[in-house]
Parts: C-alpha cells; structure tokens; sequence
C-alpha cells in the first residue's frame, strides 16, 4: 500500500508538470466553473481548439494513441496523471474527448488506410471535433434497438433517422453514426457504422435543454444523408462489432478520466455551521451531523476507490471489478448531497438569493447529478452489468433476441 | 501509486484461506452457536501453529514481525470464515496495547503466550454502551480497580484482561488484570451471537497494572486501529454473505427461471457488492494509514467503520431476505451472519460513534476554521 509515484511516473509527471508550466496558468480558484468535456459558447470551443493543436505540437496530444497515428504509446497511467497535472490548470474544456478517446480507437481497429490517414490526424490536432450518433428515442440503454435507416444506392448510403442526447452535436464537426442496414436480420446483426460530415446540410442539430437549465446535449435529425461507401467504418452489417469498440473505448476513457471535480461533501460542515436548525446551528444537530458524516464516508469510498483503479492501470492491468462501481455510486451520492444542501436552507430550500450561493450551489449538484446516474448507462443498467459479468447471475430473458428487427 | 495488495501478501492470503476452510466451517460455527460453547479452540488452536497468532508481534517477543496490511488480510480471512475465535479483543486490541504501550516486563509476560496461543488477553474497554475513554466510570486507586466493564467478549476464555479506566488524577488509561484473582466476577451476558461469548466483568480493589504508554490519545489511536481492522473483518463476512447468496439465487428456481435472473434480486446483489467494494476502499485506505502510522488514521478508521457497517448490514439482511422462508429457519446459515455483523457491531460501537469521531477529526484538522 503506497500512494507514491514509481520512479518512471514520476519522471513522466515532472516531465507534463514542466511543459504545463511554460504553456499554462495554474489554478487560483477565481476561475469561472466550467465543464471539464463541454463547451459553452463558440469562443470556449475557439480557445479549447487552440490548446489541444498547441498540445499536439508538442506531442501532449492523443497520449495512449501509438506513435504512428501521432500519439505517445503512453501507459494508461501516464494519462491518468497527464489528466490530473493538466486538471490543476486553467485550460479549455476537452471537447476532443469523443474523437480521441473513442472515435480514434475505432477507426484504428476498424478503419481503411483512407480513413486512418484523414480522420486521425484532424482528430489530434483538434480541427475536426467528434459527437457520437449512437442513442435514439427509441434506443438508449437497448442501443441495438437503433431505427435510424441507411440504404445503398450504387456507390452512395443514404441515411435517415434520429439521434439524440448527442453531447457536443452543435459545435461538432464530424459524428460517428451507428445506422440499420438490414431490417430483416436480428437486431444485434443488421447495423453498420459510418463516419460523417455535421456540415451536411442533410443534418440538422437542436440543442436539448436540460433540466439544470443548460444545453450540452441535441437531438440530431438526419434526412436524406448522402455518403459515399467510403464513409463506412467497419463492413456492413458489422456496426454492432464497431460499436462496442467504441463503448469499450468509452469506459476507460471514463475510467482514466479527469475526476468529476463536484463539490466535496465537508463543505456541508461549514454550510451548516452558518445555518440554523431549530434555533441552534445546525451543525449542532444530531441528524444533520449524521447525514454529512455519512455523505463524507462514501465520498471517501468513491476517491479511494480510483486508487484501486489507477492501481490496476499502474501495473498495466485492466481496471477490476472496482471500476464498475464508481458510475453507479457517484449520481446517487451527488443527487443525495445536493438535495441535503438545499435543505438546509429551511424554507428557502431551493430558492436561492443571488447567483453563485451555497442554496444554488447545492441546486446545481442536485440539478446535473442525474445526469451521472443516467449517461453512459443508467443505473439499472450497471446494476444489470455487475450482477451478469461481475457476480455471474443468469442473464436477463431477451425475448427478441432471435427475431427479424422488422418483426420486433 | 500502489492501493493494492503485493503477490506475497496474496499468498499469504491463499494459505490463510485454505487452513480456514479446513478447520472453521459453516458447520462448526453452527456448532458453536448451538452447544453456546462459543470459543472454535481448534481453529484458535491452528492459527497458533500456522504462526498467524504472532503476525503483528515483535521478533524478541516471538512473532514474525510483519505489518498491518497482513494482519488486515488476516482479519478479512477469519471474517470470510465465520470463525469464532477472539481475533478482534486478541490480535487488534491486546496485543498493540501491550506492544505500543507496555514495559519490557509485560511484553515479555504475554507476547509469546498470545503469540502461541496459550494466553487470551480479552478487551475490556466499553461500558453503559459507550467507548469513548474520556468517559469511563471504572477507575484506579493505588494500583487498585474498581467498576464494571461491559460487554466483554470472550471474558470467560481469558486469563487477563486489558481495561480502561481513570487513574486517580481522572485521566483513562488502559490497565492489565489477571482475571484469576478472587476479586474478579465474571457474568455471562446474552449475546446475539454467542459464538462470542461476551460478559459482564465486575472489579472490587482487583490489583492492576498500568500500561505506562496509555494516555487518551494512545487509546484513541488503537480503537482507530482496532477498527480498520475490524472493517477488514467484516468485508470478508459480508462478502461471504453474498457469495452464498448469489449461488442460492443461481440454484433457487421460481417461475421457471433461475432467481438470480429477476431484476428485482440481481441488482440487489449488485447493490451488495457496491457497498461492499465502496467499504473496501474505505479500509485499503485505513489499512495503508495504519502501517504508515499516518496522521489521517482517525478519519481513515471511522470512513472504513461507516462504509463497513452499512455494507454488512445491507448484505446480511438482505440475504436473509433472498433465501425466503429457509433463510428465516435457524438450520440454515444467513442468521450466522446477520448475528456475527451484529456482534462485530458492538464491539467498536455502531456508526453514531463514529460518525461523531470523523466529525471531530475534520474539526481539529484542516477544516477546523470552517
């Protein structure tokens, strides 16, 4: 048990600390707050463009990328730390995260020469910035039950559908869509993948708003999308094979991930000391101090819980069980500690009095923690994913498994 | 970055394992609990050969000198085992007392003895259902204790007694008694789970020793220890819990399908394992603060005490719950375990305590100008 560097993470920290250091301002907490994967406004994607080609440039770009599509061949844990080392400093958010960290893995894996030589390079350099086309209405945690159609016409597929909960759609220039190709098979077998142009005016994005009141996701309508054949990623019919690549590639990237940066649960302690509850502090009430002593504990649990993680990426193995945890914990917890943190504000609960106090503070971690317990898949689905592959419990019955989709 | 165990410690692990499950077993802990005999003196027994006993002990004293990552794993092996043995009062209570805090002539008195196995050293610190030192009516004139301590685990298998009590200027200190002097009663108590016998003990001008490293801090240190330890034990007996319960649920048919196959029992295995792997955490970070001897042990113990309270809670309930009737009936197993969470609960004191300890912990460090 040792919370130190080895010496050749140490070396490579240094190494990231020093560059961070010339081409970066540290922190001073006077930021605004902003998230780490979302940009607000084009000025935000403007700046967060211009990092990443200066991070390329000086080969911090793509870090775990081989070095012959650019990257570094760094170790899992080398991103870990680049991602904390590059967390204490004011930089843009990472919008790049979808084209480098899953979009990149899967053209490599699944990609013609042509479209390695094209995508990847754009993808590092942060010209073309990527959105992920995979959930729809009708299909969210059922991915595989997608009805967005695309249909061969000579040497062109023509695609039409909808897509949504797309984060980044609106600034994104590229999206990776997982679209039906044959109806009349299975619905894990009839999809393929394509790689395609937001530009198009074939596709249209409205931004979504969410119930924190902000928008980073879109529903994405694509009518009548004309790509040529060399805009399929992976063989046809093979988009399940594709996108599972991609999933794959989505849960380490969350797994080595910067960490969610969310308010930390001993704020409460001073929150409460500056409220009341029944006439006296409410720091001095027994439920009050069993609640945050509690919130406190499993916030713990959750960080230490990393650790376990990086321990795994440290000596070169896959994330264990522990990783699958983390998802399923942090939405609750945050949801949890959020609605605690209005409530102390008695009969102002809630209603907040001006911008950036402790009430919307606590209303903006109770407003955005669902977001946690539903993207990336929602806890049910976790719950589902541990019991079948961690604990080994028989699988759900899947009726459709062995049916046309048309039928379905 | 290294929050994990080494492939030696894993082997340590292994041959833990395998001489547990040959002595320690479901049936012998039934055994226990129904002959009320408590004490597995076999396994006890075992564990002295096997040189498990003296982990934690200094060399000159007999033991093998290793850390407290192996004497958790030890831990996490007897809680996985059910086994009723007074690992807790012994190995994470006695046996650092005596070694942080005694003279050379106490060492040398008991060290060897636990570390074989000849001696148990039970621990009498609670009374009137608190464990704080500062509050400890028991008390100590002229080398002379007075008071009741109570529950006690294992009191009527043991030939000393390690107590707190205050000493004549009302500061606690913790004490050394030979449970064989006449002034000593011991009355047994009504357990939840007899497989840890506990008992009242009663002092009348019983002749004591004082463990001259004992002040409150020392004593609040080795409860912090007791208890990461504690959590360690518990992991592995929850974590049986819900081994046992996935193979009921993956055997037991209703509707025409496996149970295990229903969302409804699923993800409350999962819900199980989440809390157990969210304690484990908690106490690979106790157990890394405990070896470093580290400044943060009181908050690492008491996030590892809540987390593994609540783990072992849920999951011996809930296991119960998913064996249906049979798991109401006193032949089958899932009450050994919500009985040894219970008792394994009393013995550090339940969360309200130790909620209280991280509070205070947060307040004099580096929250304390909040």
């Amino acid at each position: 048990m040792d919370f130190s560097d080895s010496p050749e993470e140490a070396a490579f920290r240094a190494k990231a600390r020093d560059w961070l250091d010339a081409n970066a301002t540290r922190r001073d907490g006077s930021e605004k707050t902003q998230d780490h994967f979302m940009a607000r406004d084009a000025d935000e994607v403007a700046r967060a463009r211009d990092w990443q080609a200066r991070k390329a440039d000086a080969g911090w770009a793509g870090l775990t990328w081989p070095r012959a599509f650019g990257g570094r061949d760094a170790t899992p844990i080398e991103q870990v730390i680049w991602n904390q080392e590059e967390g204490r400093y004011a930089v843009p958010p990472n919008v790049f995260l979808i084209g480098i960290g899953l979009v990149g893995p899967t053209v490599m894996m699944h990609g013609t020469d042509a479209q390695k030589n094209t995508v990847l390079p754009r993808a590092l350099t942060g010209e073309d910035i990527w959105c992920q086309l995979f959930s729809e209405p009708a299909a969210g945690s059922d991915l595989a039950g997608i009805r967005t159609r695309a249909r061969r016409e000579g040497d062109e597929w023509v695609i039409s559908g909808q897509k949504v909960w797309t984060s980044g759609a609106h600034y994104s220039t590229h999206g990776i869509l997982l679209a039906r190709t044959d109806p009349q098979v299975p619905k894990h077998k009839g999809m393929t993948m394509f790689l395609v142009d937001m530009s198009d005016p074939a596709i249209e994005t409205r931004p979504i708003r969410q119930i924190s009141g902000s928008a980073s996701f879109n529903e994405v309508f694509i009518d009548n999308l004309r790509v040529p054949d060399s805009a399929r990623l992976g063989g046809e019919s093979e988009g399940w094979k594709v996108a599972l690549t991609t999933l794959m590639n989505e849960r380490f990237s969350i797994s080595v991930g910067r960490a969610s940066g969310g308010a930390r649960a001993e704020e409460l302690i001073g929150l409460a000391a500056r409220v009341e509850r029944n006439g006296r502090p409410a720091i001095e009430d027994g439920e009050v101090r069993a609640r945050i002593a509690d919130f406190i504990a499993r916030q713990r649990g959750l960080e230490f819980t990393s650790y376990r993680v990086m321990t795994s990426l440290s000596r070169g193995e896959a994330p264990g069980e522990e990783g699958s945890i983390g998802k399923l914990l942090l939405g609750k917890l945050r949801q949890e500690m959020g609605a605690f943190g209005m409530e102390l504000a008695g009969t102002a609960a809630g209603i907040s009095a001006k911008t950036g106090d402790d009430v919307a503070r606590w209303r903006n971690e109770y407003l955005t923690a669902p977001g946690n317990r539903i993207a990336g898949g929602t806890d049910e689905i976790q719950r589902t994913i541990i019991g079948e592959r961690i604990l080994g419990l028989p699988p759900e019955i899947r009726v459709d498994k062995d049916v046309a989709f048309s039928e379905l | 970055m290294n929050f994990g165990f080494s492939d030696e410690q894993d082997a340590i692990r292994g041959t833990l394992a395998r001489m547990l499950s040959d002595h320690a077993t479901l049936a012998v802990a039934h055994d226990c609990l129904d002959t009320a005999e408590g004490f597995d003196t076999a396994t006890w027994a075992a564990l002295a050969d096997g040189g498990w006993l003296g982990l934690a002990i200094d060399e000159e004293a007999g033991g093998s000198a290793m850390g407290a990552v192996e004497l958790a794993i030890l831990a996490e092996e007897i809680g996985r085992s059910l086994a009723a043995v007074p690992f807790a009062p012994v190995l994470g209570l006695a046996t650092p007392a005596i070694q942080d805090m005694g003279t050379q002539s106490q060492k040398e008195e008991l060290l060897s003895g636990i570390a074989e196995g000849r001696m148990i050293v039970a621990a009498a610190l609670a009374e009137d259902g608190g464990l704080a030192p500062e509050r400890v009516s028991a008390k100590v004139v002229q080398d002379r204790l007075s008071g009741r301590k109570s529950p006690v685990s294992f009191a009527a298998d043991a030939s000393f007694a390690l107590v707190a009590a205050m000493d004549a200027g009302g500061t606690p200190r913790l004490y050394l008694v030979d449970l064989s002097d006449p002034s000593v009663s011991i009355n047994a108590l009504d357990a939840i789970d007899c497989t840890r016998p506990a008992a009242e003990i009663v002092f009348h001008n019983t002749p004591v020793e004082l463990l001259p490293g004992s002040d409150p801090a020392a004593i609040r240190t080795l409860l912090d220890g007791a208890a990461v330890l504690a959590a360690f034990e518990q992991i592995g007996l929850a974590e049986r819990a819900l081994s046992m319960t996935k193979a009921y649920a993956c055997e037991r048919r209703a509707f025409g399908r496996q149970i295990g196959s229903f969302q409804a029992v699923k993800h409350r295995l999962a819900d199980m394992f989440a809390k157990i792997e969210l304690a484990r955490s908690n106490a690979f970070f106790g157990a890394w603060a405990l070896a470093s001897k580290d400044n943060r042990l009181a908050e690492a113990a008491a996030v590892a005490r809540l987390t593994a309270l609540d783990a072992v809670q849920f999951t011996t309930e809930e296991s119960v719950q998913l064996h249906g009737g049979i798991g109401f009936t006193w032949a089958a197993d899932p009450h050994l375990f919500l009985r040894r969470g219970w008792q394994l609960k009393a013995e550090l004191g339940p969360a309200d305590l130790w909620r209280e300890r991280l509070l205070c912990d947060l307040a004099n460090g580096p929250l304390a100008s909040n």
